[in-house]
């Protein structure tokens, strides 16, 4: 009977720590990710100028990623959302270059034609029960062909500064002088208001947890987090107020992504994306309509899409036929290397917004070191397939049960991560060489980095024994 | 005789927690073994040791099998040996023909590695007659009844010149005609010499064809009794066995306060959904009082999940007429949120499929079909409500759960059952349809859905039950259907119970039909 008191301990904390550990699984990689490119570029990616570059080249990304998450929770993708930035982005710049017409109108009609996109995909996928991938795959040749067609094969601009603005702008700024530095106001205050909110939110759920029986977890491991978070926000927002303060469009992003977090962890039409991922028919006999959902995660899909056209477009100041190709890649990527399980049911914001952010940083991180394109692809397509695989390696019962305590800082996800880690810490310090004056700095840290890891593999090791 | 098969002090411990612990299982050479305990009791883990799907060096414990101790490092090793498990969830591949299912994985090769088709048809079509099945071997297995699949894999692992045959729950998703010819199979192999350890919660079946049968109850054995030692095969002792205590009553008591009529269906006409030419069901009328348990009695194949399917928001059939009233007033259900307004709740049959969102966690699954009505405002989830209806019902009905958050697939089956019946009694509604409510659960977790049951019908509630296990349906029910070919062939009245009365109708019914 002892034995079987001790199992259900044992069970939960697995489950539990498994899930926290993902999370916190995600976030270290980002932040280890931006800190190897740290080291490789000469810090260049932690300027004020490239952390903005960094948020106004990601905006779309993260922005269809959101729409891509509800697809993919429920077990499908949208292959057409590349083809859909292009085709609303087009129309927009053909609205307002040829035909002069009111700028928020041509917004507007961009994100109207996103809207029309999605119901004509959903009436596919709902009504006919065309299977999603056959339906936007059709689409993504369709779109992109029609804004071909509309835009003559050419690229349509300049667009006006009042239409930039969107992809380009800033919000209002109120610059001061700190300490010799310059500094734009409102983004720090964002920043602290940001931290309060994340202080405060984590203290609610303790009470909440707490309030309903649930286990709490230890203050140590709330200060963690809590500190974890508040460090990334205000990083950003500090470099941002060293720059030219908030992008307009990270706020436009951040309205999202709050939107979305609530609509998928909050409500009635969330939890039944969730349900119909899980399992459909069990969905459909709970009073689901299983096609109601699925035509509405489409034409939101699309809605998102011609959002995102227009932020590009903006940013460009230009629309161009070729524009958003294999962003559906990105977006389908950054929920999969978020955490959303492939057969669907499962999957968050977060892990959709911190796996549009890894993909970004690589992205910005090969730019910075001159890497070609092509080799940009190879590594983008590896990193996909690792974290898909670690994240089912750990999901794997096969794979033996965690151990009941897991504390972030003991590097849980070292072992795969440890030995990339130290290829391009090799890498970086070949590279530099020349500069020898640097080496000796450079290898100290580097090899810091690498005990720590080496730590984390002993212990990570230790505590993923099968058993 | 020789013994075949000894499992000799076998422990197995999944981090610390001891599945199974110093199991000892002795089969005889020559007999059918069964292996009985509640779900969780380690019949499985322990048959997953045999086979090796649990490689040796992960458990202790010595497996001697035709006198050699074995060291499996998987399921192609154990089965080189002869040694062949058939899974509850059949592993048939569907769209494939019997004969490619037969020898799939054991193919018959010619030129090294090409396969020899006219070789594969040969000894498919052997094999299935060694088994007495008359079947083209190229139908695709997708066209077969359940029963027949069940004979399928059966002849795949006599083609893999099966010595000792495995069975997990053979006949639990086949109708008792279908059973019974599996039964008569394995005693005829029986007869040719084939030794088999058949796991079932199938009391009558085990008495009826097993020559031993041990009990196992919480990783430990519990006891083998033997029908040749003069010991007699007595289920009241194998469920003493089981459950660790006697079970004087297999069906709660309960005092039935009958009311007044809660629902009633007339001249209920459905037309199959695969061939709407064709009515599934005809003319059906019935009714349901309050606090009466009313039991849909019928072979498999009769209609009794179309029909319930069909009522609640048409999610069986091409169409169908007719007339429903619910306390007296003439209602229609054009879909699943309708009936649940209207509360009517349906609880399907197969709870992983159409019951269970697996992946999600126990509170997420019990909220599931009540979202809109209980557990939300506009639009906007009420979290508190969730978690605090979720650990009412879980103490009311007793889930045996570590946390409302373990998701539910990691649950045994009668634990899952009861979040399941937990969701819809979230619903509250005052017409409840259960449908196989314990089917391929163990006694103990049967007990406990019974008694749900009752206390369903004693708080008023207007409850159907369809089930296949006769005697369930005779000791829960206050009266019963029968549906027959999708018609209702009689009625009968709790005095009249009984189960040869039950297969009178039937047999008259098809009869008349027949004539007609």
């Amino acid at each position: 009977m002892m034995s079987q008191a001790a199992t259900p301990d044992v069970h939960s904390n697995f489950k539990e720590n498994l899930k926290g550990l993902k999370e916190y699984g995600m976030i270290i990689a980002l932040v280890v990710i931006y800190a190897i490119f740290a080291f490789m570029s000469d810090f260049k990616n932690v300027s004020p100028m490239n952390v903005n570059n960094l948020i106004m080249q990601n905006s779309y990304v993260i922005v269809l990623a959101l729409g891509m998450l509800l697809c993919c929770l429920t077990g499908n993708v949208d292959l057409s959302v590349g083809s859909v930035v292009a085709f609303s982005g087009a129309i927009a710049a053909i609205m307002v270059v040829d035909y002069q017409m009111a700028i928020p109108l041509a917004i507007l009609a961009a994100i109207g034609i996103g809207l029309l996109v999605g119901v004509w995909q959903g009436f596919f996928i709902s009504k006919l029960g065309v299977a999603p991938f056959i339906v936007t795959l059709a689409n993504m040749l369709v779109f992109r062909g029609l804004a071909l067609v509309v835009l003559n094969g050419q690229t349509k601009g300049p667009l006006p500064q009042e239409f930039t603005q969107i992809g380009a702008g800033y919000m209002p700024q109120f610059f001061t002088t700190i300490g010799g530095t310059k500094f734009e106001l409102l983004a720090l205050t964002a920043g602290l208001l940001l931290s309060a909110l994340i202080v405060f939110m984590e203290i609610r759920s303790r009470r909440n947890k707490a309030k309903n029986g649930f286990e709490v977890p230890s203050v140590g491991a709330s200060i963690f987090k809590v500190g974890v978070s508040v460090a990334i926000v205000n990083f950003f927002t500090v470099k941002l107020a060293m720059y030219m303060g908030l992008p307009l469009v990270l706020m436009i992003v951040a309205v999202l992504v709050a939107f979305y977090a609530f609509l998928t962890n909050r409500t009635v039409p969330g939890r039944q994306i969730y349900a119909v991922g899980g399992n459909r028919k069990a969905a459909a006999l709970s009073g689901i309509k299983v096609n109601k959902v699925m035509f509405w995660i489409y034409v939101n899909m699309g809605i998102l899409a011609g959002l995102a056209g227009v932020i590009l477009t903006a940013r460009n100041a230009s629309a161009t036929p070729k524009a958003g190709d294999m962003f559906e890649m990105d977006a389908i990527a950054a929920c999969y290397i978020g955490g959303t399980a492939v057969p669907g049911g499962e999957g968050t914001v977060t892990g959709a917004v911190v796996g549009a952010l890894i993909m970004g940083v690589l992205n910005n991180g090969m730019s910075l070191l001159g890497w070609s394109v092509d080799i940009q692809r190879v590594v983008k397509g590896l990193v996909l397939l690792a974290a898909v695989a670690i994240d089912l390696h750990f999901k794997s019962k096969k794979n033996g049960y965690l151990r009941p305590v897991i504390r972030p800082w003991d590097w849980s996800l070292a072992p795969p991560i440890s030995r990339l880690c130290w290829l391009m810490v090799r890498q970086a310090l070949s590279l530099r060489a020349a500069s020898a004056g640097r080496i000796s700095w450079k290898m100290a840290s580097g090899l810091i980095v690498w005990r720590q890891f080496g730590r984390g593999f002993r212990l990570a090791t230790q505590r993923w024994q099968l058993t | 005789m020789d013994n075949i098969l000894e499992m000799r002090h076998i422990t197995k411990d999944f981090s610390g927690v001891k599945a199974l612990d110093d199991v000892n299982l002795v089969v005889r050479q020559g007999e059918i073994h069964a292996l009985c305990g509640e779900n969780g009791a380690g019949k499985s883990t322990l048959m997953n040791v045999l086979s090796g799907v649990y490689p040796y060096g992960s458990y202790t414990g010595d497996i001697v099998y035709k006198g050699e101790v074995q060291k499996f490092s998987d399921i192609k090793a154990s089965e080189k040996t002869g040694i062949v498990i058939i899974h509850q969830e059949l592993a048939l591949i569907p769209l494939l023909t019997v004969a490619e299912n037969i020898f799939i994985g054991n193919e018959n090769l010619k030129y090294g590695q090409v396969i020899d088709w006219e070789e594969t048809q040969r000894k498919a079509a052997e094999v299935l007659k060694s088994i007495g099945m008359h079947e083209n071997v190229n139908r695709k297995v997708v066209d077969l009844g359940m029963g027949q699949q069940q004979m399928i894999e059966i002849a795949k692992a006599l083609a893999k010149n099966a010595k000792l045959l495995i069975l997990d729950e053979p006949t639990s998703a086949l109708n008792d005609e279908e059973s019974n010819t599996l039964l008569e199979l394995l005693l005829k192999l029986k007869q040719q010499g084939l030794t088999s350890i058949m796991i079932s919660h199938k009391l009558n079946e085990v008495s009826r064809v097993a020559d031993s049968i041990t009990v196992i109850r919480d990783g430990h054995t519990i006891e083998t009794i033997q029908r040749d030692h003069g010991d007699p095969i007595d289920e009241n002792r194998i469920i003493k066995g089981m459950v660790g205590r006697e079970l004087t009553n297999r069906y709660p008591e309960r005092h039935a306060e009958i009311g007044e009529t809660v629902f009633e269906v007339k001249d209920w006409t459905v037309q199959d959904e695969d061939d709407p030419t064709r009515e599934r069901l005809s003319h059906i009328s019935f009714n349901v009082k309050k606090g009466e348990v009313v039991g849909f009695a019928g072979l498999m194949g009769a209609g009794r999940t179309e029909l319930a399917m069909s009522l609640f928001g048409h999610t069986y059939g091409a169409g169908s007429r007719g007339k429903i009233f619910k306390h007296g007033k003439e209602i229609t259900i054009p879909d699943v949120q309708s009936a649940i307004d209207q509360h009517i709740a349906y609880v399907p049959e197969d709870r992983k499929t159409y019951g269970l969102v697996l992946i999600d966690d126990i509170k997420w699954n019990m909220s599931l079909a009540s979202l809109k009505s209980r557990f939300s405002e506009n639009g906007i989830l009420k979290a508190d409500d969730e978690i605090h209806a979720a650990e009412d019902y879980s103490k009311k009905i007793n889930v045996k759960a570590d946390s409302l958050t373990q998701r539910v697939e990691s649950l045994s089956g009668g634990n899952q059952q009861k979040v399941v019946l937990a969701k819809w009694m979230l619903s509250d509604p005052d017409v409840l349809i259960l449908d196989e409510p314990t089917r391929g659960i163990d006694v103990g977790a049967k007990y406990e859905i019974y008694t749900v049951i009752n206390q369903l019908a004693e708080s008023g509630k207007a409850v159907v039950v369809i089930s296949s296990d006769m005697e369930e349906l005779l000791g829960l029910s206050d009266r019963i259907y029968v549906l027959n070919e999708g018609e209702i062939a009689g009625e009968l009245q709790k005095e009249e119970f009984d189960q040869e009365a039950v297969m009178r109708i039937i047999m008259a019914h098809s009869a008349r039909r027949e004539t007609a």
